[in-house]
């Protein structure tokens, strides 16, 4: 009995006694959320246009961060160095699209999943040698984004809100509007989508699938920018950083693989989730149940919907 | 002109059935292990049985573990970390419960436990496959890495929160815990792997190994001829996650020594996968191929620069093997996307009609 109430009943009263404590974690499992959805995102856009699962997506994160750092540490000014991390995430790009993409063509999905995984090893060592493995501070100031809290009184207590999660937010739902109009409205995001739909119609249209996937791991490539300047003024930038592409995938399980507002969903729900249990029902578990509760909380959801809440429904013939 | 099968008729369908249906073949297998169990043992150093071949050996069956699920039933699962350590933290309960029994039997009996782990996390392997299916895994190996380290009661409360591998007899000579040498702990790994390998062998050329293959090749049509799929997939969850608890408490009782939580981990999973992948999937050879391929390879790299006389430091090795192995797994993926396993077929194709090119 004494168990149940604790399940049951007691977060629910510890949320009614002090909903200034609840607000707050709410607030903080929204940023996460949106942190996630971040990743996912980057995700989404090469699966939706390539099928890949695209594992390296982590390391990009951090390669882009760690870029941008690096080139702003030889006394590049803030912003020619983001332009250069730019045109970096663009070489990247176009190497992936050429030694790894274009030899594996036609190669079931589980190959090119490797293939990326391949990368992502490749990416580790390759930045840690250039850049070094120690952690860097990211340069939020240089980049004109804010810093420190706005503490807000409410519901007789105070609500801190800290700036620089309020401005990945903001940039992050600018972001993902850019992209929903570029997707919806330019002729490159339709033949983004005809790729999408199928390969072969595409290249029989005369779509480059070659362009295309330079294009989309480009634009993985900025979001992995975005990401890494956000998760990087929020903690460190450094290398361990990168398993937090782990920390995406019950996003994507949760939204579908296939969708951008799945992906935000998702990252939102996941990262609300995970707060609330971590903070009324973790210390029954003895805490530490953030690592494995998105998990679960995704797996509930398959459970009832396969394809994820977004996902395209999933139709098979024999 | 060595390796062909002319003359070599066969008369009657077990014949046929056989796995080596060659001579050469037979001939080959047999002299393979006469030198693993009679040779090596005399003959290797400690360093190389103990570095190279216990893990290539414990790796290999691992990765038959996940061959059988992945490759065969075409289920990706990234958990295979968290099986291994449910094997080996169950195969501690049971050795320390019961000291008097030969350890061989809790170190097989340790596999029941992660194949009941594995079923129950290969429920949603019912409603969801692919990529998804992946992710879902990833619960487990989430799961039970927090479990490794959060509840005491797996390691009986001990402060350092590692197994420590009490020494226990095979018939008087000791064969784990510190005074165990290297070549006994050989020979027990070698013969329990040799074994399962032929066990798996035996699945999956019989009626359990092509269910599972039809429902890889496409679950549906697999139903609708009369393959029970919950049954099916949960069996190859179980069977696979059983080799992955053996390989588990192995590496630790007849390996490592002594563990803790992080041996399990989401890398362990990861280069298990590795191993089936660029093995080949779907191949009991390739498995083994792949552990020598992913465990030799960072030894390789690690001794090369210092014997070329190239002074470099440590992490920059390190850095560079990361580089290197990365590369070398893309490499492989490009030249031969069905694995080491596939070049293996090839080469002996080439044998069997030389010198003539087909």
């Amino acid at each position: 009995m004494d168990l149940l109430y604790q399940i049951f009943i007691d977060p629910f009263v510890q949320m009614g006694t002090a909903p200034d404590l609840l607000v707050q974690t709410l607030w903080e499992g929204l940023v996460g959320g949106v942190l996630y959805s971040l990743i996912a995102l980057g995700f989404v856009l090469i699966f939706k246009a390539s099928g890949v699962f695209n594992f390296a997506q982590g390391i990009m994160v951090v390669f882009a961060a760690m870029s941008l750092v690096s080139l702003y540490g030889l006394g590049i000014p803030a912003f020619v160095a983001l332009a250069l991390t730019f045109a970096i995430m663009l070489a990247l790009a176009w190497g992936v699209e050429r030694l790894v993409l274009r030899p594996l063509v036609n190669q079931p999905d589980i190959i090119l999943f490797m293939a990326t995984f391949g990368l992502t090893y490749f990416l580790i060592g390759f930045g840690e040698l250039v850049f070094g493995g120690e952690p860097k501070v990211m340069i939020a100031d240089q980049l004109f984004l804010p810093r420190g809290a706005y503490d807000i009184k409410m519901l007789g207590g105070f609500v801190s809100l800290q700036k620089i999660d309020i401005a990945a937010t903001v940039i992050a739902s600018l972001m993902v509007a850019a992209l929903a109009v570029f997707f919806q409205k330019t002729r490159i995001g339709r033949a983004l989508r005809a790729v999408a739909d199928s390969h072969r119609a595409a290249l029989s249209v005369g779509i480059s699938l070659e362009q295309i996937w330079v294009i989309v791991w480009f634009a993985a490539g900025i979001v992995a920018i975005v990401t890494g300047i956000m998760w990087g003024a929020r903690s460190q930038v450094e290398f361990s950083l990168q398993i937090i592409a782990l920390k995406a995938l019950p996003v994507l399980i949760l939204g579908g693989f296939t969708s951008i507002p799945g992906a935000i969903v998702g990252g939102v729900i996941i990262g609300v989730g995970e707060k609330l249990g971590e903070f009324y029902w973790g210390p029954l578990l003895g805490s530490g149940i953030e690592s494995w509760l998105a998990y679960m909380i995704a797996l509930a959801f398959l459970l009832f919907r396969p394809q994820g809440l977004f996902g395209e429904k999933i139709i098979e013939r024999v | 002109m060595l390796y062909r099968e002319v003359g070599q008729y066969k008369t009657t369908y077990e014949a046929d059935h056989a796995i080596f249906p060659l001579l050469q073949d037979r001939i080959g297998i047999a002299v393979i292990l006469a030198i693993a169990f009679l040779f090596v043992p005399f003959t290797a150093s400690d360093f190389v049985v103990n570095s190279m071949l216990i893990p290539i050996l414990i790796f290999a069956l691992a990765a038959i573990g996940l061959n059988l699920l992945t490759g065969y039933a075409g289920l990706i699962s990234l958990g295979t970390g968290g099986f291994m350590g449910v094997g080996a933290y169950g195969c501690y309960k049971l050795a320390t419960a019961f000291p008097q029994v030969n350890i061989l039997v809790p170190i097989l009996l340790s596999g029941f436990f992660s194949a009941a782990v594995g079923v129950v996390f290969g429920l949603p392997s019912l409603r969801i496959k692919g990529f998804y299916l992946a992710v879902a895994t990833l619960a487990s190996q989430f799961f039970l890495s927090w479990c490794f380290v959060r509840v005491p009661w797996l390691v009986n409360y001990n402060v350092s929160g590692a197994i420590e591998v009490p020494t226990r007899t095979f018939f008087g000579i000791p064969i784990t815990g510190p005074n165990a040498t290297a070549t006994t702990r050989y020979l027990v790994v070698l013969a329990v792997v040799v074994a399962m390998t032929w066990l798996a062998s035996n699945l999956v050329h019989g009626r359990i190994g092509r269910m599972w293959m039809a429902v890889r090749d496409m679950d549906i049509a697999a139903e609708l001829i009369g393959i029970r799929l919950y049954r099916t997939k949960l069996l190859a969850f179980a069977v696979s996650s059983f080799y992955a608890g053996v390989a588990g408490a192995m590496l630790v009782f007849l390996w490592l020594g002594a563990s803790e939580a992080d041996s399990f981990d989401i890398n362990a999973s990861f280069l298990v996968l590795f191993m089936v992948i660029i093995g080949g999937l779907g191949s009991l050879l390739g498995s083994y191929l792949g552990s020598v391929l992913i465990l030799g390879l960072p030894i390789v790299l690690r001794t090369l620069p210092g014997s070329l006389g190239v002074p470099l430091n440590s992490a920059t090795v390190e850095h560079l093997q990361f580089m290197i192995v990365g590369a070398l797994i893309i490499l492989f993926l490009i030249v031969e996307p069905n694995g080491l396993a596939r070049l293996w077929q090839i080469g002996k194709q080439k044998l069997r009609v030389w010198p003539f090119p087909y």
